[in-house]
């Protein structure tokens, strides 16, 4: 279900790494070899045969990131992303996996569509990469796409990203019908009746600065009737970039009852809360929008607990002249590939509000469990998917390009902490 | 809390630009530096010849997005009195309507080197965006429903000579709180003066959490000084939105007639006023309304906040000790 490039198997030896693997329950100071592409041994010495070796004393060495949600704006608006450079980003951030967003021009709704991104996958993507398919034909919530067939050619799930399924009924037959394929459904929950004109979450920021509000219940409201149409139909869902408290505690009322169901959060909503738009800066404007600190607080909790299992970026370039408008008049949206790992790390690990162990296993090894992909781990006999981290060194976002072609990061001119020194995807040395 | 630090990659030691893009920047100092400012030029405007040598030689590029009569009137004529160039843009006819971005549209003006650039637009933050392209000294005349800063100046200009006093004035603001610019501002600037704010309408049209006490009964404005009276903006209001019924509805529970008013009690618009709807003809036109004098002192409040950007500290920044006076007013 993931295509990539041709790429050379490694021949590697990393030697002295912290290595890190919370779901292996390693944590020590070991060395790995890889043979072809493959962990050969994890042992704390090697024999380095004739392979290069990497020094990685004061290293971390980590299970590769899996990210659930990219958009690779292709086809379509290649001008934004291509496989090829949204992936060069992943392998840049330390992603070994990553999952496409259906919502391109044309949307991704026909095997014909889906064919000829899995066939530039195997031409260009240089990390691994999978793709979702509609839910329902161009978006417009009221046919369903031909699921089996889009299964077939090998969607991952499906998903209406960008816009909700706004029909109850179709939502309940589009559980029925994903249930043959055994695939989930993504769901961006949003009730567009409340949402709609919204630019920035319904509260004091939004009301002091004029913006129309896009409140907290349009997403929780619409999370309530998916979970409980989830536990009705028996079905699996996955509940895309969750940001209000009240979403979050639904989540997990739900997942105590046994329902279907996962989430995802993203770096922006678990650093940043709606008070970064004072600056009116349009990089700090995405959907769903930053809200308040007792909803970060939330999120922040449920990825501690299990309850959210996956951290996404919601990698979404845009042009810079698209974003370099007033804030109304700019599209949702930020990139995130590049950043992910060092945002979190920086504002969350290093603060103590977040064991690092904890977010190794949500940017990895939870989100290839909610879509059925391989873990990446460290264990002999597994494909080298491995990221090593420089857990002090030290970078200021935007002073080197950005490998993605789009540069609307909310993070530019910050400085992180947190490098990722080398990615193995597959098998081969993809980023160093 | 995080913050964002675009701003902070600049090297240290350049002095802000003076901008006036939002009441937030201002500080009580400034405010009443800029009355002061407005109170001088006021005397000047008593004289037969009104125009000013101040700002000769300076050139105030007006840039008008949304329609307005008399905020680029007063803008356009205080350049005149303080003999600045000006040059108006409106967005109808010129390049904007080819479709040029405002990016291209500001980088293109400020090849001119204005020196100010006074703008209006119906999104927020249109005027920062302006500031950060140019070298100008940018002055917000209003952007979409976040800021209108010399509107709010000119009402507590016009407070402070009708009633001679700001601190302690009980003031009702009446009417479509969701969708104004002015309110926005009024709050802001009240809040720096001591004026206290009660807000009055329907509920979906009073956002939750401004921090200002808020209340749908209309006889609340009984308690009032003054009753600041809003314009229903029906043109900012979607179809089918429902914020209230009718606009008959509206008036017949929220609109101010000489009824609800106790004798004495002021009353203030900023324009333009729909008679009728949010306000009894005969409310406006009674000696107790401040409306005409709002006009009046758009004028010489502009003409202090073009003097200010220009000559005065930094907007917010520092306050001057006192106020300079102009050569040829002293």
């Amino acid at each position: 279900m993931l295509w990539h490039k041709a790429l050379p198997d490694a021949d590697l030896v990393i030697r002295g790494a912290r290595v890190l693997d919370p779901t292996e329950g390693i944590d020590g100071r070991l060395d790995v070899r890889i043979d072809g592409g493959t962990i050969a041994d994890v042992a704390e010495q090697v024999d380095a045969n004739e392979h290069r070796v990497v020094e990685a004393h004061g290293l971390v060495l980590a299970p590769a990131f899996v990210d659930p949600h990219v958009h690779l704006r292709t086809p379509g608006r290649e001008d934004e992303e291509t496989v090829a450079s949204g992936t060069a980003a992943a392998a840049a951030g330390g992603y070994c996996a990553i999952l496409a967003m259906p919502n391109t021009d044309p949307i991704v709704d026909s095997a014909a569509t889906l064919g000829a991104l899995v066939d530039a996958a195997q031409r260009e993507a240089g990390v691994p990469v999978g793709f979702l398919a509609a839910i329902t034909r161009g978006q417009r919530g009221e046919e369903l796409t031909e699921m089996g067939e889009l299964a077939e050619t090998g969607a991952v799930a499906f998903s209406d990203d960008g816009v909700p399924v706004a029909s109850a009924g179709l939502m309940r037959r589009a559980l029925q019908y994903a249930s043959t394929t055994d695939r989930p459904l993504a769901l961006h929950c949003e009730e567009p009746t409340l949402s709609r004109g919204g630019h920035v979450h319904e509260g004091r920021v939004a009301a002091e600065l004029g913006f129309a509000g896009y409140p907290s219940v349009a997403e929780s409201a619409a999370v309530e009737r998916d979970l409980a149409l989830a536990d009705y139909e028996h079905g699996r869902i996955h509940v895309l970039h969750l940001s209000a408290a009240e979403s979050v505690h639904a989540l997990r009322r739900a997942r105590e009852a046994a329902v279907g169901a996962s989430g995802e959060a993203t770096p922006h909503h678990l650093v940043l809360t709606d008070d970064a738009v004072r600056s009116l800066d349009p990089n700090v404007k995405m959907n769903p929008p930053l809200r308040a600190e007792g909803d970060r607080q939330a999120l922040l909790e449920a990825v501690r607990d299990g309850t959210i299992e996956a951290i996404a970026t919601d990698h979404a370039p845009h042009a810079a002249h698209e974003k370099e408008v007033p804030f109304e008049a700019a599209p949702f949206g930020v990139t995130g590939l590049e950043t992910a790992f060092a945002a979190l790390y920086t504002h969350l690990v290093e603060p103590g509000l977040l064991p690092l162990a904890t977010l190794l296993e949500r940017m990895s090894a939870g989100p290839a469990r909610i879509f059925g992909l391989d873990r990446p781990r460290v264990a002999a006999g597994a494909r080298a998917n491995l990221v090593l981290l420089d857990l002090e060194g030290e970078w200021t976002v935007g002073e080197q390009p950005f490998r993605s072609r789009s540069g609307n990061s909310w993070l530019l001119g910050s400085t992180l902490r947190g490098g990722v020194r080398m990615t193995l995807a597959g098998g081969s040395v993809v980023h160093e | 809390m995080i913050r964002l630090v675009k701003d902070d990659l600049r090297p240290p030691g350049d002095p802000p630009k003076r901008h006036l893009l939002s009441v937030g920047d201002l500080t009580r100092d400034d405010v009443e530096r800029l009355l002061g400012t407005a109170r001088t030029f006021a005397a000047s405007l008593d004289r037969h010849v009104k125009k000013l040598p101040t700002l000769k030689g300076h050139l105030v590029v007006n840039l008008f997005y949304e329609s307005s009569t008399r905020t680029s009137a007063s803008f356009e004529l205080a350049a005149k009195r303080l003999s600045a160039d000006t040059l108006t843009v409106k967005s109808a006819g010129s390049s904007v309507d080819k479709g040029e971005s405002l990016r291209d549209t500001a980088l293109t003006l400020g090849a001119y080197d204005p020196d100010v650039i006074v703008i209006r637009h119906p999104q927020i933050g249109a005027p920062q965006l302006v500031a950060e392209v140019t070298d100008a000294h940018v002055v917000n005349a209003g952007d979409g429903k976040h800021q209108h800063p010399t509107q709010a100046l000119l009402d507590v200009y016009t407070l402070q000579e009708s009633l001679n006093k700001l601190d302690g004035l009980h003031v009702a603001i009446v009417g479509d709180v969701l969708h104004s610019r002015v309110a926005r501002s009024l709050l802001q600037t009240f809040a720096l003066v001591g004026i206290r704010a009660t807000l009055v309408g329907p509920p979906a049209l009073l956002p939750r959490e401004l921090p200002a006490e808020a209340t749908s009964d209309i006889a609340a404005i009984r308690d009032a000084d003054v009753v600041y009276v809003l314009r229903m903006q029906s043109e900012r209001m979607e179809a089918g939105a429902n914020f209230v019924p009718s606009l008959r509805e509206y008036t017949a529970r929220w609109g101010i007639t000489p009824e609800r008013l106790r004798p004495g009690q002021k009353v203030m618009h900023p324009g333009p006023m729909n008679r009728g709807v949010e306000i009894d003809p005969r409310v406006a036109e009674s000696p107790d309304s401040l409306i005409t004098k709002q006009v009046r002192s758009g004028l010489v409040v502009r003409m202090a906040v073009l003097y200010d950007v220009l000559t005065g500290g930094p907007v917010g920044v520092q306050a001057l000790t006192a106020v300079e006076v102009p050569d040829a007013v002293a």
